[in-house]
C-alpha cells in the first residue's frame, strides 16, 4: 500500500495519499484513512453519482463495482482497494452515448426520483456482463440488494430485460453463441 | 453522513502479521474482514476500536480446500459469495450453501466473509441503533449503560445470536481453528459460543479465526430453514438447522439446532432424542417438532412478536425434518 503521511510525520489520523483506479483512470487522492469509499468518491473525487442512503449496508444505493462485482461503498475502505478497478455510474456512458441500461431505464420509466438508480444500474451491469440473457428470476435475485421506494421494481426488471435484448442485438455474433445454449 | 469514528488501519498481509499486530495493539484493537458487521457497528458507536486490522489482503485465509468426503476446509476470509457458489460446498454441504445464500443480499455477500459471519455481534432492537437513539433511552447494559431494556430485572444481556451459518456449523459438528501469538488451537464450532449477549464468544479477543473445518459427508443429511420478514436483507429471527444420520429408514442419530432465539445457538436435545431409533414419518416429525417449543426462548428484542417466533419454532423444525424425510 502506498500510504505515506502528508508532509512531516504527524498525528496518526493524518491524511493518506494513494492512487485509486476509478472508471479506467488512475487518480491520486488524499483523504483521512478512516473514510469510506463512498465518502472519498463523493467528497474527495467529486463523483456524486454514487448516492448515500442508509450508510449501514441496508439499501444498496451506494453500490459500485470493484473488479466488476457490486459492493457497498458505504462499508468499504479505499485503503483496501489499491490496484482494483472501481466503476461508478459516471463511467457507464461511452462519451455522449449512454449505456444501454441507462437508455432502457429512461425509455421505460424505471427511474422515478432516481435516487436508487445508480446502484441498480451498476448491479444490473454486473449481471449483464456475466449473463447475456438472464431470466426474470435471475434479474430479481441479482437486484435483491437494491431498494427502490418509487417504482415497485417491475419497470426496473423490464428495463434490464430490454437492455439485455438491445445489447444482444447490437452484438449479434456473440448473442447467437449465448442463446444457443438456452 | 454517518461516519466511522477515527481509527488506525493496518492492512495485514499474513496470518502471522495479523496476530502480531493484534498482540501489539492490545484490547483496543479489532480484526475486520468484510466490515459488514463491524463498520455499521462502529458508525453507530457500538464498537469503537482504536486500531483496526484488515484481513482482506491475507490470501491464505481465503482458500477453500479438501474434499467433502474427507473433510472440506473453508478459510475464514472466504466471502459469503465464494462459499455459497463453490461447487464442493454446494454438492457436499447443501445446508451450509443454503444458509449462506440466505444471508442478507447478493451485494453484501460479495463483501461479508464466513469468518465474520461466525463471529457476528449479537443483536437487539435496543442496541442496533445509532448513538443518539441509544443515548435517548440512557443506553443499555451491552454498551454504555447498566440496565437491560428487554428484561429490566435481569442481570444479564439477552442479545440474540443472529448468524445464519452458525446453526448449520454447530449441527454438522464443524470445528474451527484459532490462531494467536501463543499458537493454534482447534475447537468444536459449538464451543465457540456462550449463552450471554455481551460475552457471547469463548474466543479470546487476540485470537484470529483462520479456518472452518467441515466433517466428512458420509452417512448423514442436513438442512436449514430461516424465518425473516423480507426475502432479502433481513437477519434470521428464528432458524433451524437439522442433521440426521440414517440406518436404512431408521434415524440413527439426530442433531437439531435452533438459531436466533437465544444468545447462543440452542440444542433442541429433546426433539432429537424423540427421533432416534424411529423412522421419519409425519407422526415422529410432529412429536419432535412439538418438543422444540419449550427450549426456544425468544424475547421481545427482534422483529416479529416473540410468541409467534416461539410458535414458529415448531413449524420450522417440522419443515426442516420433512426436507430430510
Ligand atoms: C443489512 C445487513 C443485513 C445482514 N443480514 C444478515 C443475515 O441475514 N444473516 C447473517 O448471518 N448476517 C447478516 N448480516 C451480518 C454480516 O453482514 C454477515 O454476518 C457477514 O458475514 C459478516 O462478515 P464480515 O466479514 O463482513 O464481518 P466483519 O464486520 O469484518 O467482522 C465481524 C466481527 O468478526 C470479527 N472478525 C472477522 N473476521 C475475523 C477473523 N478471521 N478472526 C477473528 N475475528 C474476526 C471482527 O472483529 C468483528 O467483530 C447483515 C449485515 C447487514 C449490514
Ligand atoms: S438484551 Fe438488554 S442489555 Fe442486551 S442489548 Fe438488548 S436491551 Fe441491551
Ligand atoms: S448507503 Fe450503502 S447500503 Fe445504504
Ligand atoms: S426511483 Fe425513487 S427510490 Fe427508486
Amino acid at each position: 500500500m502506498k500510504t505515506k503521511a502528508k508532509g512531516r510525520a504527524r498525528a496518526r489520523f493524518e491524511k493518506v495519499h494513494m492512487r485509486l483506479r476509478v472508471n479506467g483512470e488512475d487518480v491520486e487522492v488524499a483523504f483521512a484513512p478512516h473514510k469510506t469509499l463512498l465518502e472519498v468518491l463523493r467528497e474527495d473525487l467529486g463523483l456524486t453519482g454514487t448516492k448515500h442512503g442508509c450508510e449501514l449496508g441496508e439499501c444498496g444505493t451506494c453500490a459500485v463495482l470493484v473488479d466488476g462485482k457490486p459492493i457497498l461503498s458505504c462499508l468499504a475502505l479505499p485503503l483496501d482497494l489499491e490496484g482494483k478497478e472501481i466503476s461508478t455510474v459516471e463511467g457507464m456512458a461511452d462519451g455522449p452515448r449512454l449505456h444501454p441500461l441507462q437508455e432502457a431505464f429512461a425509455d421505460l420509466g424505471a427511474a422515478q426520483c432516481g435516487y436508487c438508480t445508480p446502484g441498480f444500474l451498476l448491479t444490473a451491469k454486473a449481471l449483464l456482463d456475466a449473463k447475456k440473457k438472464p431470466t426474470r428470476d435471475e434479474i430479481k435475485d441479482a437486484l435483491a440488494g437494491n431498494l427502490c421506494r418509487c417504482t415497485g421494481y417491475v419497470k426496473i426488471f423490464e428495463a434490464v430485460e430490454l437492455a439485455a435484448k438491445r445489447m444482444r442485438e447490437a452484438a449479434p455474433s456473440k448473442a447467437k453463441g449465448a442463446s444457443n445454449g438456452r | 453522513m454517518m461516519r466511522l469514528p477515527k481509527f488506525t488501519y493496518v492492512r495485514a498481509k499474513s496470518v502471522r502479521e495479523a496476530v502480531r499486530v493484534m498482540a501489539d495493539a492490545g484490547p483496543d484493537a479489532s480484526f475486520v474482514a468484510g466490515g459488514t458487521d463491524l463498520y455499521p457497528n462502529m458508525k453507530r458507536r457500538q464498537q469503537t476500536p482504536k486500531t483496526v486490522i484488515g484481513l482482506s489482503g491475507v490470501r491464505e485465509l481465503r482458500r477453500i480446500a479438501g474434499k467433502p468426503e474427507t473433510g472440506l476446509v473453508i478459510g475464514a476470509g472466504a466471502t459469503l459469495t465464494e462459499v455459497c457458489e463453490h461447487s464442493k460446498v454446494r454438492k457436499g454441504h447443501p445446508a451450509l450453501a443454503k444458509a449462506v445464500s440466505l444471508i442478507s443480499t447478493p451485494i453484501l455477500r460479495n463483501m461479508g466473509t464466513i469468518g465474520g459471519n461466525v463471529l457476528l455481534d449479537t443483536r437487539c432492537n435496543y442496541y442496533d441503533q445509532n448513538y443518539e437513539w441509544r443515548k435517548g433511552i440512557h443506553f443499555c447494559m451491552k454498551k454504555d449503560g447498566d440496565v437491560c431494556w428487554v428484561a429490566p430485572s435481569s442481570s444479564r444481556c439477552w442479545a440474540v445470536q443472529s448468524s445464519d451459518a452458525v446453526p448449520v456449523l454447530c449441527a454438522i459438528g464443524a470445528r474451527v481453528a484459532l490462531a494467536s501469538q501463543s499458537g493454534e488451537r482447534e475447537i468444536a464450532a459449538v464451543d465457540l459460543f456462550r449463552d450471554d449477549g455481551i460475552d457471547y464468544l469463548t474466543k479470546r479477543p487476540d485470537e484470529l479465526l483462520t479456518e472452518i473445518r467441515l466433517p466428512a459427508t458420509n452417512g448423514w443429511r442436513a438442512t436449514y430453514w430461516k424465518l425473516r420478514r423480507r426475502g432479502s436483507f433481513d437477519f434470521p429471527v428464528l432458524s433451524v438447522a437439522a442433521r440426521l444420520w440414517f440406518d436404512g429408514a431408521t434415524v440413527k442419530d439426530a442433531k437439531i439446532i435452533l438459531g436466533a432465539v437465544g444468545s447462543s445457538p440452542l440444542d433442541a436435545h429433546e426433539s432429537a432424542r424423540l427421533l432416534i431409533g424411529k423412522p421419519l414419518t409425519e407422526d415422529t416429525i410432529r412429536a419432535a417438532a412439538d418438543a422444540a417449543y419449550k427450549p426456544a426462548k425468544p424475547l421481545d428484542n427482534t422483529d416479529f412478536a416473540y410468541a409467534f417466533r416461539k410458535e414458529m419454532a415448531k413449524q420450522y423444525v417440522a419443515r426442516a425434518l420433512r426436507d430430510l424425510a
